[in-house]
């Protein structure tokens, strides 16, 4: 780690403003990417189709036209909803809070993160649960029936899925000895496998039943296809967004596509290596040998490695046909979390034996 | 409940029964969801009044009229070449074959009959309109089940069909081609090379979306053993088409009739599925397509020489008389019953559509279910609005 960090020696208010902008920067950045490249290009390549071609070369400024268009839309409170109007209004604020919140613990870089959590994993866990809050709140106080069933399935299936994916990580947990983040990106990169240390020891390798959970859980925390009852357009219109327009839409569709990102940070985190590259290639043995340039390719290098898991969340996504509910509670309960045991029962076990 | 019909104010009745059945039981409270009639599942304006205990369905009526234009009305004041353009807004996926019948029953009346190679070309359009129709409904399929993909395969693999019928007719959607006594033009040159080649790609469309959707383990579990219709509940229910032939009905007005048409030219075969669920409904509806350009192949290679007009008036007369014709349309039986007083238009016109009797099983089928496989039923059942509402 290099001392001389230009940060440290910043006053409080002045690294305030640089955290807050980073994670504006590490929030929206990703969501828009995912947006463009995947909503806009990739599903309509799949769809043989050109998707947007007008707004900027290839389309590529067409985001920033559909925000220019919500903003500019009316803020509409349903006149049912207008007793708690406040609340109605708060619930998009609330569902992207949560991934503000998580993005708070993924490291980008040696140096390069916002606070440094000793459980940090724990505490992403605990936090991503906050948006099941906005969502129940959002179908509960439009006043709309489909928005009710949408809120009331996507709390119970939020909740469900919560389980397998905190079981999945304590696999990870186990085998680094740490909830600590920072920690699990370095175990992955200067470990070795059976002594040897070309690519370090990615937990996907030896964890790869705990990340097909992860991935499967992320899919549904997200309210993505095949999870997506809560929204199912072609039976509950939108579901819990049923009533939103304008920019508090906008607000829901930046917090859906961002925690994507997020999660397939914190997955890429737990799972193959997050910010680093094995730290072999280049002589480092621990994070104080670590060159200081990493701080600018960590991030970049954490950004590849998200697109990539995004493009599977979205490749499943606009492939599937989506479950039922009692389906996907079934798929939770009796197949996740008992497979997810006992990964952590082999886990625990081995991490004894070696 | 004024402004209810007695229908209607019956089932409210029985609405307020069921709910009361259930408070007794589970202390719950029950909820009425109106599904439609402005709905991105309703393609149309359906309206579908369920009552809900929590997420199952207690009892649930369609309510049609939303977009009814009279056409049995309507008919009445126009001339018999005139029908056509308003019959085939009927179900206007598969317009050609709404055209069919309606002059296969004045002709009926008139005593002519069409000359050979005219049946031959009326039965290409007409089979190539229900590859239309039914291409679309399987693409369809993937999005009321939240794919989004295979929609836009079927709108794409359509237009190919589209374009056979607007070469062959000068209309896309509302072909109005058919006359009495014949076509009113024969085939435009190219035509069979062309159809031929959209066939094949058809038949690897179907294939593309067995793969997609049938061979899909989610897409099995939310349509097999969902919403059963048992052979006989079907055929109380008056169903036709593929819906019937899901329950396990050999029954096809293709191969049973006696039409002047040239089915019987062709070697083909009637699907049928004894389990009566939604995915034999869909499976049915797959392997007619198949079936179709199975048809479409093998009669243009027999198309025989000829003109495709028989020798009738210049002002059409029909004779006094009654006439009813019914074929085997995309959705299912589709009929006209005219009765003509010797005028230049018909006295009255009674038109059987498939999808009203065919969405009359709604209340039957959606009792106990839960409000996800609404929305895969009613996709199974498949209907087209202006086939309910005429």
């Amino acid at each position: 780690m290099n001392s001389a960090l230009i940060a440290a020696d910043l006053a409080y208010w002045a690294q305030s403003l640089l955290r807050v902008l980073g994670g504006l920067v590490a929030v929206l950045l990703p969501a828009g990417t995912v947006v463009y490249l995947f909503l806009f290009k990739m599903m309509s390549f799949m769809q043989s189709r050109l998707g947007p071609m007008e707004a900027g070369p290839y389309g590529s400024m067409q985001l920033f036209a559909e925000v220019g268009k919500w903003l500019q839309k009316e803020d509409i409170v349903p006149a049912n909803a207008q007793p708690e109007a406040r609340i109605f209004k708060m619930a998009p604020l609330i569902v992207l809070a949560s991934t503000f919140l998580l993005v708070v613990v993924v490291p980008f870089g040696p140096d390069a993160w916002f606070t440094d959590f000793e459980v940090g994993i724990f505490y992403a866990l605990a936090v991503s649960s906050v948006s099941v809050l906005g969502i129940l709140i959002a179908g509960w106080s439009s006043a709309n029936k489909y928005s009710l069933l949408g809120g009331l399935r996507a709390a119970g299936q939020l909740i469900a899925y919560e389980l397998p994916m905190v079981l999945a990580v304590i696999g990870v947990v186990i085998q680094a000895g740490t909830m600590n983040l920072q920690q699990i990106v370095v175990a992955q990169n200067a470990g070795s496998m059976f002594g040897w240390n070309g690519v370090g020891n990615p937990y996907i390798l030896t964890q790869f039943v705990a990340f097909i959970i992860f991935m499967i859980s992320v899919q549904a925390e997200l309210t993505q296809t095949p999870f997506d009852m809560p929204i199912a357009e072609s039976e509950l219109v939108s579901g819990y967004m049923t009533e939103y327009s304008g920019f508090r839409f906008l607000i829901f569709f930046i917090g859906e596509f961002a925690t994507a990102g997020v999660f397939a940070m914190i997955a890429s985190v737990l799972f193959l290596g997050g910010w680093g590259v094995p730290f072999a290639w280049f002589g480092w043995t621990d994070m104080d040998s670590i060159d200081n340039w990493m701080n600018v390719a960590g991030p970049l290098i954490l950004f590849t490695k998200m697109i990539v898991l995004v493009f599977f969340i979205m490749w499943v996504r606009f492939s599937f046909p989506r479950f039922r509910e009692d389906q996907l509670q079934r798929f939770a309960w009796k197949i996740l979390i008992p497979v997810s045991l006992v990964n952590i029962m082999v886990t625990a076990v081995l991490k004894v034996a070696f | 409940m004024t402004m209810l019909g007695d229908r209607q104010q019956l089932a409210y009745i029985a609405a307020q029964a069921a709910d009361a059945r259930v408070n007794v039981e589970l202390e719950t409270e029950g909820m009425t969801l109106n599904i439609g009639p402005q709905h991105p599942a309703t393609h149309g304006t359906l309206r579908i009044i369920a009552r809900l205990d929590g997420e199952q369905v207690v009892w649930a009526e369609p309510s049609a009229g939303y977009m009814h234009r009279g056409y049995e009305k309507l008919t009445e004041v126009r001339t018999y070449p005139q029908v056509t353009a308003l019959v085939n807004r009927i179900d206007w996926l598969g317009s050609f074959a709404n055209e069919v019948p309606f002059i296969l029953a004045a002709e009926k009346l008139m005593g002519v009959e069409a000359p050979a190679r005219a049946q031959h070309i009326r039965t290409i359009l007409f089979e190539l309109s229900r590859i239309a129709n039914v291409s679309l409904f399987l693409g369809d399929l993937g999005v009321q089940l939240g794919a989004v993909t295979p929609v836009f395969f079927a709108f794409r693999d359509r237009e190919y069909v589209l374009n056979l019928i607007e070469a062959a007719t000068g209309g896309r959607f509302h072909p109005n081609f058919d006359r009495i006594g014949g076509l009113k033009d024969d085939l435009p040159a190219g035509f069979i090379d062309e159809t031929r080649m959209v066939m094949k790609k058809l038949r690897t469309f179907c294939d593309q979306i067995e793969d997609l959707l049938f061979g899909n383990e989610i897409f099995q579990s939310r349509t097999r053993g969902i919403g059963v219709i048992p052979k006989d509940v079907a055929l109380q229910y008056g169903l036709s088409g593929a819906n019937l032939r899901a329950s396990g009905v050999d029954w096809d007005l293709r191969r049973d009739q006696d039409l002047p048409m040239a089915w019987n030219k062709a070697d083909w075969k009637v699907w049928t599925h004894p389990d009566g669920d939604s995915f034999a409904r869909c499976w049915v509806r797959l392997q007619e397509v198949r079936e179709s350009t199975k048809i479409v192949d093998q009669l243009l290679d027999t198309i025989p020489a000829g003109p495709v007009m028989a020798k009738v008036p210049k002002i059409i007369k029909v004779p006094e008389g009654e006439a009813w014709v019914s074929t085997e349309n995309p959705l299912g039986e589709m009929g006209y019953y005219v009765v003509s007083q010797g005028d230049q238009g018909p006295f009255r016109v009674k038109i059987r559509s498939a999808s009203f009797n065919n969405i009359s099983i709604v209340p039957w089928v959606l009792k106990g279910v839960y409000v996800p496989d609404i929305i895969t039923i009613l996709a199974s059942l498949y209907f087209i609005l202006g086939d309910i509402d005429r």
